[in-house]
């Protein structure tokens, strides 16, 4: 009997933890749904409404706040970001993983140091440098510098995929008459896809959830959704109702990704520290 | 399952050169094989650092918007900081967040993990939805709260009402904003050291608990002296990377509160915000974010080699 009641609570007290966890998110669901009218003189009870959604998802809408240009802004960086840090974090990877060198450790240690960062410390100086170089509010510089978010991360990662390959692998294909490069390209690159894709996805979602960067970097022409959002609650009447549509909106991508790479997160959260 | 925690490892390294090569290849262009492979990842790096340095080279002038032909100031910008108590409040702020955050987060993750590890019907299916919040903006998650907690009209003193408490100033006092910012903190970072102490707890070797039931022993007694050191290392894992960005929060305090009321939650990184990007100084902002830096780098280097030591010890005892 005693331990039925434990058992009973224990549920309860995840219950309540997740109550916490999800309420926000039911909360702009239902605010992003109420007319403006009822928007402060109920809480629960209103007549449900779309219109918050035109408004935030037309391109001419009134308030002035080009929220479907953010979202297409939002997409190219992130993009842009993970596919630059492939191309050019993966040899650096497998290098790392396959071959002591000099230099090496201390390559990934700098990477890893840009984690840990301050992201201002490098901002300001690129915010005066790219007035001079013309990159302010353009695509490239808001991908050159989301590069400090994605290569860290597919790098350290994907150096932890490539050293649990076994080596043997390759060996063999080398035997074969493959080059060094046919052995990378046919050989180690298709055993590490579903880590590719997990760190991929991961990388996106946090180029995509950036802050900082397009804040400092960005005015009108490359602002992205995270920067965007904040719009709506400027001026002199806060507008609740689009806020939490443009909110809603803009973790839509990001939540539906993280849903499909559950199995991936741990060792992508930790840096390859905890592997699972 | 791995149980390998770092990554100094390098599988089977230096066999780059072993093994007779389908194609004669010249040694010395196999030896800068590797070399060539990081060469963009270097140029990237550098990409990054020469910022970083331009940074560090404005640090001894006195650059600012008002005064574009600066002159050299040495190490006056950083006698400022340290001498004007708007640093040290910012740093006090800072710390205060900081172990705040990273201390409420370790004790609620870790009991999440533990409720979630029995494994019940209503475990496994929350389970599946724990990434969410840790998966939104942080700073669209600020705005969010921002909504629920306005005194007057949001959700959150509605919700109170029946407590007898509607009248909450959350983000209106002092105390109040410290408090909401970290509430947002452990409401999107919660799940990042449930999920990692979750899995430690799922690769921890049964013998030692199935040993402790036959002795009988209690609940508390197993989870003291066998579950928390063997998950030690995991959940260190977690703290350090939650310890370490908790120092720099930028935004969930930008979108909450914006440093307010009056500078009572101006952290360091709002701190060389507002001096650099709002009242332009940028000699002086960059000053901040380079003493910032450096106590961070400090930080974690402490955190790292004592993570490493509590690594090799779990790694001595026999599973």
């Amino acid at each position: 009997m005693k331990r039925r009641l434990l058992a009973i609570a224990a549920d309860g007290a995840l219950i309540l933890y997740f109550v916490f966890a999800l309420f926000p998110i039911a909360w702009m669901i239902i605010l992003s749904l109420k007319p403006p009218n009822e928007l402060f003189s109920t809480y629960f009870s209103f007549a449900p409404t779309l219109d918050s959604y035109r408004t935030v998802l037309g391109a001419g809408s009134d308030e002035g706040v080009p929220f479907p240009r953010f979202f297409v802004n939002s997409l190219v960086v992130s993009l842009g970001a993970v596919g630059l840090s492939l191309v050019i974090g993966l040899p650096a990877a497998y290098a790392a993983a396959r071959w002591r060198f000099r230099g090496s450790e201390n390559l990934m240690f700098t990477l890893l140091s840009f984690r840990f960062a301050p992201e201002l410390t490098v901002i300001i100086p690129l915010f005066v440098l790219y007035q001079k170089l013309g990159l302010f509010d353009t695509y490239v510089g808001m991908i050159w510098v989301l590069q400090l978010v994605t290569l860290p991360l597919i790098v350290w990662i994907m150096r932890s995929y490539f050293s649990d390959l076994s080596p043997e692998l390759e060996q063999a294909a080398l035997l074969d008459g493959y080059t060094r490069k046919q052995a990378f390209f046919k050989v180690a690159l298709p055993l590490v896809k579903p880590g590719i894709a997990a760190v991929s996805l991961l990388a996106f979602i946090f180029a995509w959830n950036n802050f900082v960067f397009p804040l400092i970097l960005t005015s009108s022409e490359a602002q992205t959704v995270t920067v965007g959002a904040l719009s709506f609650l400027g001026g002199d009447r806060p507008k609740y109702n689009l806020t939490a549509a443009a909110a809603l909106v803009s973790v839509i991508p990001p939540l539906l990704l993280a849903l499909t790479i559950q199995r991936y997160l741990v060792r992508g959260l930790s840096f390859g520290a905890v592997k699972s | 399952m791995s149980s390998s925690l770092t990554e100094t490892d390098h599988g089977a390294a230096s066999h780059g050169g072993s093994g007779p090569p389908a194609r004669v290849v010249p040694r010395w262009r196999r030896g800068l094989r590797p070399y060539l492979l990081i060469v963009p990842a270097l140029l990237l790096t550098g990409g990054i650092l020469y910022p970083f340095g331009l940074g560090l080279y404005y640090t001894v002038f006195d650059f600012a918007a008002s005064k574009p032909q600066p002159d050299m100031v040495g190490l006056a910008n950083y006698r400022r900081i340290f001498g004007e108590s708007s640093f040290w409040d910012s740093a006090w702020v800072t710390v205060l967040y900081a172990v705040g955050a990273a201390a409420f987060e370790t004790v609620l993750g870790v009991a999440v993990a533990l409720l979630l590890h029995r494994s019940t019907r209503v475990g496994r299916v929350l389970e599946k939805i724990l990434i969410l919040p840790l998966m939104i903006a942080p700073v669209i998650a600020a705005i969010m709260w921002k909504l629920m907690l306005q005194p007057s009209v949001g959700v959150v003193n509605y919700l109170l009402k029946p407590f007898g408490m509607g009248g909450v100033q959350w983000t209106d006092t002092p105390a109040g904003a410290l408090l909401s910012s970290i509430a947002v903190d452990v409401w999107v970072y919660t799940p990042f050291v449930a999920i990692l102490a979750l899995a430690g707890l799922r690769s921890l070797p049964a013998s030692p608990f199935e040993a402790a039931a036959v002795d009988g022993a209690g609940w508390w007694f197993t989870f003291r002296k066998l579950t928390l050191p063997m998950l030690w290392p995991y959940v260190l894992v977690a703290v350090i990377f939650r310890f370490m960005d908790s120092l720099k929060v930028f935004d969930i305090i930008y979108a909450l509160t914006e440093g307010g009321p009056g500078d009572s939650t101006v952290v360091l990184q709002i701190r060389a915000y507002l001096e650099a990007i709002r009242f332009q100084r940028y000699s002086f902002g960059i000053s901040y974010m380079i003493v910032l830096w450096a106590v961070v780098y400090l930080v974690t280097m402490v955190l790292v080699r004592y993570l490493g030591k509590i690594q090799n010890r779990a790694a001595e005892v026999p599973k």
